[in-house]
């Protein structure tokens, strides 16, 4: 089953390959990883999607808090949380599809952020399977490129991350 | 050494330095490391000098408060600075140079690792400014160790070298020990700081749970007094955690019967009726079957690991409530699952059942226990440790049985990996923590002759013998030049069969007796090497020569000596009994199948 683990762990140099070694050692799947500082600079907080039997996510969380820089670790599916990834696709927007790419970006509540000859790029928010969505949607021959960050996720409402 | 530092090589630091006209001394960061393992109250450091550590030896050079000792390669300072702390339970330190230092340090790290022995490693690193550029005997230290340590540190300014120090003996001793390494580039060794060594280290991402939860240790000492067939299981972390006494107390007080992993040997006194002797692969009968058989079964400080279970599908065939005591959350349920998880120090939890024991005096299952006992008898009865003695051929099994009878039970017993591993694990008895000193993890060939030095600088007085087989032997024979200079009167038992014994005994089982580079051709004249290490070089061919050998060995005439014995022994021996890989615990070969 999918997880989506975040955790706060010492905003050290190195501190990432601790948690990427971890997952390549020991065989865990990893779909996605994301780490970025917090408000507070000493801290970093990433977000691991991955995959795996409840054994093995039971390991993959204890095996994150044995490492002497991770300072909390939460499995957001353990209860109701938020997900959202970024992506950025560029597409072919020769004069014959431009109407039509306009369209399908509205209706996925994309926006377009750069616009060029024969090309857009298109910004778009939300959880995995609905980026997934918009390139199924697509014909495969526009898709010039596309650039996702992973997915980073927040539990909801008083569910809390924090020291 | 609390001088104030006149080191010039940094200008623009010294220049800062003078320019202080308060009270603070400046040292420079070797002087400051030097100071720091001194508060740590280090008495040795096994080493190798190269570029990158020039001024931390130099700095060494001026101070007495510690023992460098040199050894000849850095692999074995790692094995020696683990070993001294596996016979004393205090925390190692290893020194070794950038790049190759630092190389052929991993696999001592490693083993270290694997067997969760607190170490600390201080290598040299190029300076700063030369990071990255590919510099001479440059290496990703930090990169390369990661894998196999607990915790490590790139310092990256003097200024850090007292509070990572002091971090990392505290990481290394603390929680599931294991080895930490300090990286600290050349220039920062130079540069100036004044010192002062943190008392207390708080980290706020590192707190490992040492008492055990009240609720479950009760939960748990009532499925153990309630069991009709209660079994115990101990491993490293007994020894670790210094736990042998609470773990006597707990066992005799209920008349358990008990078994030991490979790394929990002498954690609980292997002479005594209630101890089933080792189980696993090379377990004993009665032990494997107790533990395949049992209805609930207490693991201590041990992991399940698959030496041990052999196949966790077989061994959970057999319903049983399984309670594991571990420090380490992620060893439990990481092979097996655990009925009842208690994290915690295994001395902390032990002491606090025997605590409820006296206090609440709990009501056994009496009848079922003394049944359970006399079937263990039964299995015990079938003395499958029995092998055919010989009047031609030196059995291995006989010449550690002799070195027990020799050295009172009493020696400290390195050894290698291998057949001759198992069979000191065998038959040789240990009634006392800390004695029994070998590589189970990682199963590192070579580790024993650099064990054997770590033992003997932490005892000196005591005996010391070396277990080891004439394959693994070579992989650290180099250190006899260390065991000469510092006049370490080890005694080496050499199991010489001319092969890789474990090696073909599983190519003669599974591999259709196809010996593929396993016979060890072209050795060297083990008696002769010794002489020109500066030793006393003893070849035994005969068994009626064996007990003769090694009371000359261990008397007087040689006690000051190192003395290198080379037993010729039976080529074809097999270590019994016998797990097959991916086989249950109960599907063991014993030598009488045969």
């Amino acid at each position: 089953m999918r997880h989506i683990i975040s955790l706060l762990m010492e905003n050290e140099s190195g501190a990432l390959s601790r948690v990427a070694g971890l997952f390549s050692a020991r065989g865990y799947n990893i779909e996605s990883l994301t780490v970025a500082a917090t408000e507070d600079l000493t801290m970093s907080r990433m977000t691991i999607v991955t995959s795996g039997s409840d054994e093995v996510i039971e390991q993959i969380i204890k095996q994150l808090n044995k490492l002497v820089d991770v300072i909390k670790v939460l499995d957001l599916n353990d209860g109701k949380y938020i997900e959202r990834e970024l992506m950025l696709v560029k597409v072919k927007a020769t004069s014959a599809f431009r109407e039509e790419m306009k369209r399908m970006c509205d209706i996925f509540r994309g926006r377009i952020i750069d616009v060029a000859d024969g090309s857009f790029t298109i910004e778009l928010t939300g959880s995995g399977t609905k980026l997934d969505a918009f390139i199924q949607s697509l014909d495969k021959t526009a898709i010039l490129e596309t650039v996702r960050t992973g997915a980073s996720g927040i539990g909801r409402g008083d569910r809390i991350l924090k020291i | 050494m609390d001088k104030v530092s006149t080191t010039t090589a940094e200008s623009s630091a010294s220049d800062k330095a003078s320019e202080k006209t308060i009270s603070e001394k400046q040292y420079t960061g070797a002087e400051i490391l030097i100071k720091c393992l001194h508060e740590e109250k280090v008495k040795f450091v096994f080493g190798y000098p190269g570029g990158a550590v020039l001024f931390i030896y130099d700095a060494i050079f001026q101070q007495d408060k510690f023992k460098h000792v040199l050894v000849r390669h850095e692999q074995a300072a790692i094995h020696a600075a683990d070993a001294y702390s596996r016979s004393t339970g205090l925390v190692g330190v290893a020194l070794v140079t950038s790049g190759p230092g630092a190389t052929n340090a991993v696999t001592g790290i490693a083993t270290a690792y694997m067997d969760s022995i607190p170490i600390v490693i201080i290598s040299g690193q190029v300076p700063t400014y030369a990071i990255g550029e590919d510099a001479f005997q440059e290496c990703d230290t930090v990169g390369i160790t990661r894998p196999c340590v607990k915790h490590n540190f790139l310092v990256k300014d003097v200024k850090d070298i007292a509070a990572t120090i002091k971090k990392a003996f505290y990481v290394a001793a603390s929680g599931r020990p294991g080895p930490v390494l300090v990286d600290i580039p050349k220039d920062i060794t130079n540069q100036l700081a004044s010192f002062e060594y943190p008392k207390t280290v708080s980290l706020r991402s590192y707190n490992p749970i040492t008492k055990g939860h009240a609720g479950q240790i009760k939960k748990a000492l009532k499925l153990i007094t309630e069991a009709k067939r209660p079994m115990v299981y101990t491993g490293g972390g007994v020894v670790l955690a210094d736990a042998s006494p609470q773990l006597a107390k707990f066992i005799k007080s209920l008349g358990l019967p008990n078994t030991s992993t490979l790394m929990g040997l002498g954690g609980y006194p292997a002479t005594d009726k209630q101890f089933l002797g080792m189980l696993g692969m090379h377990g004993t009968y009665e032990a494997n079957m107790a533990m395949q058989e049992c209805d609930v079964l207490l693991a201590v400080g041990a992991r399940f690991d698959d030496r041990v279970i052999g196949n966790p599908a077989h061994f959970l065939s057999r319903p049983r409530t399984i309670i594991h005591i571990d420090i380490d959350p992620s060893s439990i349920s990481k092979r097996v699952k655990i009925d009842v998880p208690i994290v915690g120090d295994v001395k902390s939890v032990l002491s606090d059942m025997n605590d409820i024991i006296a206090a609440e005096k709990p009501v056994q299952n009496t009848a079922a226990l003394k049944d359970w006992l006399k079937q263990i008898e039964s299995w015990r009865s079938r003395n499958c440790l029995n092998f055919a003695q010989s009047k031609e051929l030196i059995k291995p099994q006989y010449v550690v049985q002799k070195l027990y009878e020799v050295t009172k039970g009493d020696a400290f017993i390195t050894s290698d990996v291998g057949q001759h591993q198992m069979w000191a694990a065998q038959y040789y008895p240990f009634d006392k923590p800390r004695r029994w000193i070998n590589s189970g993890g990682l199963g590192t060939m070579g580790v024993g002759l650099p064990y054997a030095m770590g033992v003997q600088f932490a005892h000196p007085e005591a005996q010391v013998a070396c277990i080891t087989g004439e394959a693994s032997v070579q992989m650290c024979i180099q250190e006899l030049s260390t065991c000469k200079q510092y006049h370490l009167p080890i005694k080496v038992i050499t199991l010489n069969n001319r092969y890789m014994g474990m090696v073909r005994q599983w190519q003669e089982f599974f591999y259709g007796n196809r010996y593929s580079e396993s016979y060890m051709e072209a050795l060297p004249d083990f008696v002769k090497l010794a002489e020109a290490y500066g030793h006393v070089g003893i070849r035994v061919e005969s068994p009626a020569d064996v007990e003769g050998a090694l009371k000359e060995a261990f008397g007087p005439k040689l006690k000051e000596r190192l003395v290198f014995m080379d037993f010729m022994t039976d080529q074809t021996e097999n270590v019994f009994p016998m797990i097959e890989n991916g086989k249950g615990l109960s599907e063991m070969i014993l030598a009488e199948d045969l």
